[in-house]
């Protein structure tokens, strides 16, 4: 693992890395603080121009992205009362109650001190857990690797859905519809492409992510005459006082950080949970654990319900990681464009990447140390000026989210009926969003649905066509119960709902 | 049964599931795949039937919480034409060429999104493109055709 560790290091200590990663968290801030722009749009801009890079590299500049979305969206949680993610909608319980009190430096400071904390504890729990996971996950086999993904489309259906279960999982069927167009891996006969050669190759992933995420939420945006630059307009003119913690609230910290680290960890390897769910749990648990007269302050500025949910939605983001990287399955909507990047980059992530990659595989746990760096010391004292920066009119963010989702198909495919895909998918997906299905379930059943039918053809096939290898292995059992319990589980909410 | 936007899409997806599965059946396999326990059409299979029984139960279920989309409230005209200068964007890239058509599309899309600060607007457009272009071009080696550059020498 030393070695392991250094080889990691030095990738991602390089000159050019280290500048990736501060493009990125600089990139995924600005993002991560308009509301409605998530990190799986910022980190689906990148795409293109990470195809102008090494794997390790691309990787590490989408990793920066992923963390700076989710410490832009603390920011406009503290300052505005304006989540830009669901993760950070917690930070605002506290966070906003304290801006109010005059105290926007401080509750910005705890926050970023705490996200710092949060993601160097997972880092560090990520660099023993992964390969010790990758070992073990040498021993799954393809009927337990095709119940994991099953698992992992269930859950995230079930987890991203705000109670429309059925929604989500019809998106999860879309995506794997949409897998399902092109050649066949094995016998190359060509499926759904009702003879157009442009479809022979199959719809690309990048392609389905701008068009379900930039493309789409750029024209939701107008659609409903949302203005998500308006809040950032009133941040440069928000006075942020000191950014000092002072001795006491430090102590309150250096006790929930260690717990809401591990449990946002824990949530984020999670297949679907992610870092939503993880603030969520870390706030209430947070709040049962504290003495009862700070038990008292939850709501009204609680430095404990400030850092509790900052801590776990950072921890979650690297524990999101593990999945991926460790089993070659994405356990969130934004890990799984990263996955759709890497393959396309040719790597095949899993648990031979820890033997064949090493370079990625570690420079990309080393890297996020340097991101959770590089985000103190670069965003704290910068937050006013991003402010001013994102003050840009929504009638320049907008065609410029177009004109970055179009040059990133154009560069890959120079063609136009991948333009007019991409537009048409859009359209759909802007529509479906009107009515609440949720896009990161079509994307995560996207990018597994060629796997899927790999490790279900192998599975069917050693077992000689029979449905037997679904209970033939106690894991392969486990795992399916367990996506049986979810899927029972929200269908009875749902009836009980209704009656 | 209230029948609501979201039950339409249901139903929607439903008949696009019955089509999905009917194309899926008319998949030419190998003749010696044919009884194979899996061939290139199992899979399409099983999805066209998983299309149609999660966006039956939508159908069928009754659905409470009904999402209503005040349409009156909604921005038609600057979306549809940003959609239209998006797929003209499109269609001139190629014979065009990059610089100008992506120049154009920034500028008009602007333009119609209600901008009139004409410096701005210029300076987010032409010269933008031209700085993005050499750092894709120039910086990142990802080649950028453009027939327009390479007409007045610009571009090799």
């Amino acid at each position: 693992m030393i070695e392991g560790i250094l080889i990691g290091l030095s990738t991602a200590l390089t000159l050019q890395n280290i500048f990736m990663v501060m493009i990125g968290c600089f990139f995924g801030t600005i993002i991560g603080m308009l509301p409605g722009l998530g990190p799986m749009t910022a980190i689906a801009l990148m795409i293109p121009i990470t195809y102008g890079f090494d794997p390790a590299t691309g990787l590490i500049l989408m990793a920066g992205v992923y963390y700076g979305a989710v410490f832009g969206g603390s920011t406009s949680s503290i300052l505005l009362n304006a989540p830009g993610v669901p993760g950070t909608v917690a930070t605002s319980f506290d966070g906003y109650p304290m801006a109010q009190q005059g105290k926007a430096g401080k509750a910005l400071a705890i926050a970023a001190w705490s996200s710092f904390a949060g993601g160097t504890f997972s880092a560090i729990y990520l660099l023993f857990l992964a390969p010790s996971l990758s070992k073990v996950s040498l021993s799954f086999r393809s009927p337990d690797y095709f119940a994991l993904m099953i698992l992992g489309l269930t859950a995230i259906a079930a987890f991203s859905s705000k109670g429309q279960f059925l929604k989500a999982m019809m998106m999860v069927v879309l995506g794997l519809m949409l897998a399902s167009v092109g050649q066949d891996s094995l016998s190359d006969i060509t499926r759904f492409t009702f003879d157009n050669m442009n479809l022979t190759d199959g719809i690309s992933f990048v392609l389905v992510v701008m068009a379900t995420f930039a493309m789409s939420e750029a024209l939701t945006i107008i659609l409903k005459r949302n203005d998500p630059t308006a809040a950032a307009k009133q941040v440069s003119l928000t006075e942020l006082g000191s950014i000092k913690i002072d001795k006491e609230d430090r102590k309150k910290m250096y006790k929930t950080i260690p717990r809401s680290s591990i449990i946002g960890f824990l949530i984020g390897v999670l297949p679907g949970a992610g870092a939503t769910i993880a603030s969520f749990l870390a706030y209430g648990l947070e709040r049962n654990l504290v003495k009862d007269d700070e038990k008292q302050k939850f709501g009204k500025g609680s430095v404990n319900g400030l850092s509790a949910p900052e801590t776990a939605n950072n921890a979650a983001c690297s524990g999101s990681f593990v999945p991926m990287l460790t089993l070659g399955i994405p356990g969130s909507g934004t890990t799984a464009v990263m996955l759709g990047a890497l393959l396309g980059f040719g790597v095949q992530p899993g648990p031979r990447l820890y033997l064949t990659n090493p370079e990625i595989f570690w420079s990309i746990i080393m890297s996020m140390y340097i991101g959770m760096v590089i985000l103190l010391i670069l965003n704290l004292p910068l937050i006013p000026y991003i402010a001013r920066i994102l003050a840009v009119p929504k009638n320049y963010l907008i065609p410029l989210i177009l004109f970055f989702s179009i040059t990133g198909i154009y560069v890959m495919s120079f063609n136009n009926f991948d333009i007019y895909l991409m537009i048409g998918i859009a359209v759909v997906a802007t529509f479906l969003r009107l009515y609440d299905f949720p896009m990161p379930p079509l994307i995560l059943a996207f990018v597994l649905g060629g796997l899927m039918e790999e490790n279900l053809r192998r599975s069917l096939l050693l077992s000689n066509g029979s449905w037997e290898f679904l209970w033939d292995r106690t894991l392969t059992l486990c795992i399916l119960l367990t996506t049986a319990f979810i899927v029972i589980w929200h269908l009875y909410k749902t009836f009980k709902k209704k009656t | 049964m209230n029948i609501n936007t979201t039950k339409i899409i249901s139903l929607l997806f439903f008949i696009f599931s019955v089509f999905y599965l009917y194309t899926a059946y008319q998949i030419q396999v190998f003749a010696f795949d044919e009884n194979a326990p899996f061939n290139a059409k199992t899979f399409p299979i099983y999805l066209g039937y998983a299309g149609l029984f999660f966006s039956g139960l939508k159908l069928i279920l009754p659905d409470p919480e009904t999402i209503k989309v005040e349409h009156k409230n909604l921005e038609y005209k600057k979306t549809t034409i940003l959609i239209i200068i998006a797929i003209i964007y499109g269609a001139t890239i190629l014979k065009i060429g990059y610089f100008l058509t992506t120049s154009f599309f920034l500028f008009g899309s602007y333009y119609f999104l209600g901008e009139r600060r004409w410096i701005l607007m210029f300076l987010l457009s032409f010269p933008f493109v031209a700085a993005f272009m050499y750092l894709l071009h120039g910086v990142l080696e990802i080649y950028l055709r453009d027939p327009f550059l390479q007409l007045i020498g610009v571009m090799g």
